[in-house]
């Protein structure tokens, strides 16, 4: 908008300053809240400044076992596992997939098509219990593979790369035909190379989508081994006989916050990169 | 460097559209041939089936004798160039005139020398470091043609390659494609909808229309001499006069046009053969209703009272005429072509 009228840029700044306050406030209280000591946070008023046990709750979350929860280095790793099978997963099989219906003419490629996209309305929420049965079946219980299996396939990025194919003009992959390139290597010397802005987007939120879960990791482990680090903080607030120790379940929120910031942040540079360069 | 031979090539896509109704075409050894057409004639489709890139339905091309109707494109040794240069753009340009010999196994050494000379050639010396993005329309255009020199193929194929381009680069490059050709001495099969790059680059034309091959023949041949009202029409710029021969008679009397061959309706006349004033041939009598100055020729849109179509005529220089004004224009003997409507091809 070309508009100058002072009043609606206050408005304007107004609303999105609101918007920002109420994402972040109950971030910054979890950031007060890990850095009080035990007793600050169980008197009924909550402090709205931050105190100085910071450094006191991270180092209590990272050493401590605590009763019914997995030590909070294993569970991150299986955490990180979890979300990193799920995103390399997710991209290999999507990214095969919308090379196949983009660029092969296959008898019943119409309807794998349709399929995949159905797919798109039965989230793992939905088809949870025939998904639980399976898995059970097969015997994945408390494993990796039952934890990651599952929730690979993905209708969403099979779309994105499909979408992003069919932008790419006919004439390259008639050009690399001309030049004595198999479909395997016009895969490999110039789709993926030409995928790795959309690639790098995709592994931002899939590691955040992997890293987030919580009600398929809960189906399916019962081996402490096996848990996750969203279930482990649930399982923290969830003591008997006496007071959560909010203090220490903030600190390891704020822990398990970490990774994905982390990813946005390394992983935005190049994604940002890829955007600048457009390479069409 | 080979000969391409096409033999009752048809081509029907999928719901019984036939695009190609059985061509023959002899391309000779370092022959380059321009397949030329408004667009949906086929020539492209034409050209892809040569590249191995469209099924041929019906029908054999062979390359250097051999049939390929059933091989790769890579296999067929040819080169393409592409309409929107379809240039890797994640590659620098060497890695792009590269990749083609690479795939086939070619030594280190000499892709190096090929590369080189292919630059060298084409003057994209500079740029080799460069990827696609950060040239211009022209030099993405000859890092495309070097993809196809460095390859040393049987045959180039070019899908309307400049058509991209200015109208300024369009001529530059054209002159240098035709001079590149004349080195390097390879087959080259060009398609283009530009009647004026088909004339100039051609050794030998192919009018296409619908399908089919309307006229084969050097370019001042299929100029001098078309052999249907479709190339009449087509080839030449400003297009052929097309008159009715009733209304020819009625003006110049039945007597003097009695000797054309029978089925004769219409008589074309070149805009560039007509000329003012009285003298040899059939004089009509025109009212001058627009003068188009182009430069160092003149269009003039004339009036004839007893044709409906305006007649154009091009003349040299600046015509001191104005609008309006009357003028005898004068159509000579051998200037004339006669066509039947009813079969739309030449009589005599």
């Amino acid at each position: 908008m070309v508009e100058n009228r002072p009043f609606l840029a206050v408005l304007t700044h107004l609303v999105l300053l609101a918007g920002v306050v109420i994402v972040a406030f109950p971030v910054y209280i979890a950031l007060v809240a890990a850095t009080h000591g035990p007793t600050a946070l169980t008197s009924g008023a909550m402090p709205l400044l931050p105190g100085g046990e910071l450094f006191a709750n991270v180092m209590q979350v990272l050493t401590e076992n605590r009763r019914g929860v997995a030590p909070f280095w294993l569970m991150a790793w299986n955490s990180l596992w979890m979300a990193v099978i799920i995103t390399l997963g997710k991209i290999a099989i999507s990214i095969i997939s919308a090379f196949a219906i983009v660029y092969f003419r296959f008898p019943g490629r119409v309807l794998a098509f349709w399929l995949i996209f159905i797919t798109l309305m039965l989230p793992v929420e939905v088809r949870i219990i025939p998904t639980f049965k399976v898995v059970a079946d097969l015997g994945l219980l408390n494993s990796y593979a039952g934890l990651t299996i599952p929730l690979i396939a993905s209708a969403t990025a099979t779309f994105l790369f499909r979408q992003f194919f069919m932008t790419i003009p006919d004439e390259l992959m008639e050009a690399a035909r001309v030049d004595g390139a198999g479909p395997l290597k016009f895969f490999r010397d110039i789709l993926l190379p030409l995928s790795r802005t959309n690639i790098a987007a995709l592994c931002v939120i899939l590691f955040i989508y992997g890293w987030m879960q919580y009600l398929w990791p809960l189906l399916v482990t019962i081996d402490p081994n096996y848990y996750t680090l969203m279930m482990g903080v649930k399982r923290m607030a969830a003591v008997s006989d006496a007071d959560p120790q909010w203090n220490i379940i903030m600190a390891a929120v704020l822990l398990a916050m970490l990774p994905p910031i982390l990813i946005v942040v390394f992983m935005q540079r190049l994604f940002v990169k890829g955007l600048v360069e457009t390479e069409k | 460097m080979a000969s391409i031979d096409i033999k009752g090539v048809k081509k029907v896509y999928q719901g019984n559209v036939t695009a190609i109704h059985g061509i023959d075409l002899a391309i000779g050894d370092g022959e380059l041939v321009v397949l030329v057409g408004p667009s949906g004639c086929g020539k492209s489709t034409l050209l892809r089936m040569i590249a191995g890139l469209e099924t041929i339905t019906e029908g054999t091309i062979a390359i250097d004798s051999a049939v390929v109707n059933s091989r790769e494109p890579a296999e067929r040794d040819i080169a393409m160039v592409f309409q929107n240069y379809a240039l890797y753009p994640h590659m620098s340009v060497r890695q792009n005139l590269e990749y083609g010999l690479k795939n086939r196994g070619t030594p280190r050494a000499e892709i190096d020398s090929r590369v080189a000379e292919a630059a060298r050639m084409l003057e994209i010396e500079p740029f080799l470091e460069r990827k696609p993005r950060q040239l211009s329309g022209g030099q993405r255009q000859r890092v495309a043609m070097g993809r196809a020199i460095v390859r040393q193929p049987k045959a180039f194929l070019f899908d309307e390659p400049l058509s991209n381009l200015d109208a300024k680069l369009r001529g530059q490059m054209r002159v240098e494609i035709r001079r590149l050709q004349h080195r390097l001495k390879t087959t080259s099969v060009y398609v283009t909808h530009d009647q004026l790059e088909a004339m100039t680059l051609a050794d030998r034309l192919v009018v296409m229309n619908g399908g089919r091959i309307e006229q084969v023949g050097k370019p001042t041949e299929v100029y001098d001499r078309p052999a249907s009202l479709f190339v009449a029409g087509f080839i030449g710029s400003p297009p052929m006069n097309l008159i009715p021969l009733e209304a020819l008679k009625n003006i110049v009397g039945s007597a003097v046009l009695k000797d054309l061959p029978t089925e004769t309706d219409l008589i074309g006349v070149r805009p560039d053969r007509m000329q003012t004033g009285e003298g040899e041939g059939f004089v009509l009598t025109g009212t001058v209703d627009l003068i188009e100055p182009v430069g160092g020729e003149s269009h003039l849109y004339l009036h004839v009272e007893e044709i409906a179509a305006p007649l154009v005529m091009v003349m040299p220089g600046r015509p001191d005429l104005s609008e309006g004004a009357v003028v005898p224009i004068r159509l000579p003997l051998d200037a004339l072509h006669p066509f039947s409507t009813r079969t739309g091809l030449r009589t005599d």
